[in-house]
């Protein structure tokens, strides 16, 4: 099957991310992919597999088990005008990249005014709920969208998996592409494999409603979507924004959704404090306050540790916690 | 594999008097590269020299000087050809200058301007990098680049004693080992990572055999011999463009400095040990080597100290004319396009600092 050219398959959220590979390497041969076990095994979760046998160990690269040094590597590779996607094989293993990515590839256009450039993605996928063992479940985006220079995407589904992969490997700038295992291989859509990106630093309307704006991103847009329907029976008309990419933040879309629906619920997998969330809460709050009628609730992850998977399901929000919330909110009048 | 050879005693060219104790590589039969190198050695300290007084005058931030160490990065610099890439530690200004980094543009760098590392000479070589060991990767990756694209291209990684304790660096030479990347690795031993001694860093007995680890040659050279280092430079280099991989160069040399001009050595360090050390200093070394050659006298060496120190002075006077850059420069290449909420700020702070702010 030609690549990028337009044809449309059904494919859960992996399988777009392998296309959206396939299809990024062949349109640049400057692309590169390189992790831990992406070669001939077409990495643990397989959205590698294939591109092997296509593009060659010229351009899937098995790199040693060292993830630091993979970051470290694939920035050297973009400022040498390759466009390096690196895998990190679980978002556990991810912090120690932090160093490479906030000392170096954020900042190395900002220190040479322009010089050197760092257009890199680093994919890993993120998030629990599929009774992983300890350290392969975390949800570590607010680390990442804390530094400047990065842009921090995260999909919910498999045609914007897609979409904004493409866009990602395009960029000029780093970005840390989080793909929340749980939807890897839940549902699947019709993907056209056509080459469009879908831009960065946009929401994404899911779902329009008058009463409250639920803004969420990566697993957690199913619970959403789920307590949308399910409040439509009471005539609770919710606004679901899947935010996709959180840094740069489109925090425009999501005040005008609140300035209509005058209630904010923020859902997030990753725990509370510092979480992504309250930089969503603290950009409504000072700039859509006038627009609030209920306090902006957050619908999150505990502070504690990542439990272990017997009792993984008592820190996941739930759809029952999106419900109340919303309830909550819609309390004031 | 027979390649791999652990040189425990180290090269030597010259030794402390300047007297050939090696045999000489051909660019050292070569009076026009011989006086590159001094100049290039002495145009070096006397950047230090000024910087150091800028830096003690408020005139220059903290600045991390080179003295005693100025062949280590020269040396390993010469060997390199042009479209090669240099990733500097921070202590490496001699191979910057050697490679057409300017004075000026190493003032701005260390006096808190970004341009400074938007030199106009080597426009592939890496700014230097200040957390230590986090850019051996790099190194790698732009080795990797080179060897992808078919290049005869190398990459020239420098850094100090303390950066060979990181992970980044066992992670970052094994990667080169199996990648068998075109990379030299550099280190600038000088004997101390601000207050810790070399023997304090590692129970190794040379720093060079943590190559053997990592598949791939490993050697040590007198670090203040700067026609040693250029010359085992350059064998790595050529065994590098051959395609036989990367190698460690352990250049032992000694810290004449503090670390930085924040730190103060005689906290931690005996000024009799420094003393010891200052008879094997680069510098006088080669202008020996020079003079014993008929290539040098006192009236050359007053005429270069002039011109170095002319160039220097009119450097420092440049740098310290150039304004700051504007406020607003703050925001430019965070991204190649500056986002909605970048924009945002930045005309906040621009209100702000023309007092438009209520």
């Amino acid at each position: 099957m030609p690549l990028c050219a337009g044809s449309m398959t059904e494919l859960n959220l992996v399988q777009a991310i392998n296309v959206a590979l396939k299809c990024a390497m062949s349109e640049d041969d400057r692309v590169l992919v390189l992790g831990e076990d992406v070669g001939i095994n077409g990495g643990v979760f397989r959205a590698t597999e294939g591109l092997f046998r296509l593009f060659g160990e010229q351009r899937v690269l098995d790199t040693p088990l060292a993830e630091a040094s993979i970051a470290g590597v694939s920035i050297g590779l973009a400022a040498q005008g390759f466009r390096p996607v690196a895998e990190i094989q679980f978002a556990g293993f991810a912090y120690t990249c932090i160093d490479q990515i906030l000392n170096h590839a954020s900042r190395l256009r900002a220190r040479t005014r322009g010089r050197l450039t760092c257009p890199m993605v680093l994919r890993s996928p993120v998030g629990g709920g599929i009774k992983a063992v300890e350290h392969h479940s975390e949800s570590p985006e607010a680390m990442f969208a804390h530094i400047p220079g990065i842009t921090v995407v995260m999909p919910s589904s498999p045609a914007r998996a897609y979409g904004l992969l493409l866009s990602a490997i395009r960029d000029p700038d780093p970005v840390v592409f989080l793909e929340p295992t749980r939807l890897y291989h839940a549902a699947r859509e019709d993907v056209t494999d056509d080459g469009k990106g879908i831009p960065l630093g946009q929401c994404v309307t899911l779902r329009a409603g008058r009463d409250v704006t639920i803004a969420s991103w990566g697993a957690m847009i199913k619970e959403a979507l789920e307590a949308a329907d399910q409040l439509a029976a009471d005539d609770i008309e919710v606004e679901v924004i899947d935010v996709a990419t959180l840094k740069p933040l489109d925090s425009q879309a999501i005040c005008k959704s609140v300035a209509r629906t005058g209630r904010l619920v923020i859902v997030h997998e990753a725990p509370m404090t510092c979480g992504y969330g309250a930089e969503i809460a603290a950009r409504v709050a000072s700039r859509a306050m006038t627009n609030l009628l209920a306090p902006i609730e957050r619908v999150t992850g505990y502070d504690t540790m990542m439990p272990y998977l017997r009792t993984e399901q008592y820190y996941m929000p739930s759809l029952n916690g999106v419900l109340a919330a919303v309830r909550r909110t819609m309390a004031y009048t | 594999m027979p390649d791999i050879e652990i040189n425990a005693s180290l090269t030597r060219m010259l030794d402390t008097n300047g007297k050939v104790v090696g045999n000489l590589p051909d660019f050292a039969r070569d009076q026009t590269e011989l006086l590159r190198l001094y100049r290039t050695l002495v145009l070096t300290r006397t950047f230090d020299t000024k910087a150091i007084a800028l830096q003690r005058t408020g005139r220059l931030g903290t600045y991390a000087s080179s003295l005693g160490q100025e062949a280590v990065a020269v040396g390993a610099a010469a060997a390199m050809r042009k479209d090669d890439a240099l990733l500097p530690s921070f202590r490496e200004h001699g191979g910057q200058l050697w490679r057409g980094v300017t004075p000026k543009e190493l003032l701005l760098y260390w006096g808190g301007d970004e341009r400074g590392n938007n030199f106009a000479g080597p426009r592939g070589d890496f700014p230097n990098c200040a957390t230590v060991g986090s850019h051996l990767a790099h190194a790698v990756g732009v080795a990797l680049a080179f060897r992808l694209r078919g290049e005869k291209r190398a990459a020239v990684c420098v850094f100090g004693d303390g950066a060979t304790s990181k992970g980044d660096f066992a992670e970052a030479l094994n990667m080169a080992g199996v990648w068998k990347v075109p990379a030299v690795f550099v280190i600038n031993n000088n004997g101390w990572a601000i207050s810790v001694p070399r023997a304090k860093q590692s129970a190794a007995e040379t720093l060079a055999q943590k190559a053997v680890a990592a598949g791939f040659p490993g050697e040590q050279v007198d670090g203040n011999d700067v026609i040693a280092v250029r010359a085992i430079t350059e064998r790595a280099l050529a065994r590098a463009r051959d395609g036989l991989g990367p190698s460690l160069i352990e250049a032992v040399t000694y810290r004449l400095c503090d670390h930085t001009t924040s730190d103060d050595a005689s906290r931690y360090r005996d000024d009799a040990e420094v003393s010891r050390h200052w008879p094997a200093e680069p510098l006088a070394r080669l202008r020996n080597f020079l003079t014993n050659s008929g290539f040098w006298d006192r009236d050359k060496e007053e005429a270069l100290l002039r011109e170095c120190n002319s160039a220097i002075e009119q450097a420092a006077a440049e740098y310290l004319a150039t304004p700051a850059q504007p406020a607003s420069a703050i925001f430019d290449y965070v991204y190649a396009e500056a986002p909605a909420e970048l924009i945002e700020q930045r005309e906040a702070a621009n209100a702000f600092m023309r007092g438009q702010h209520d």
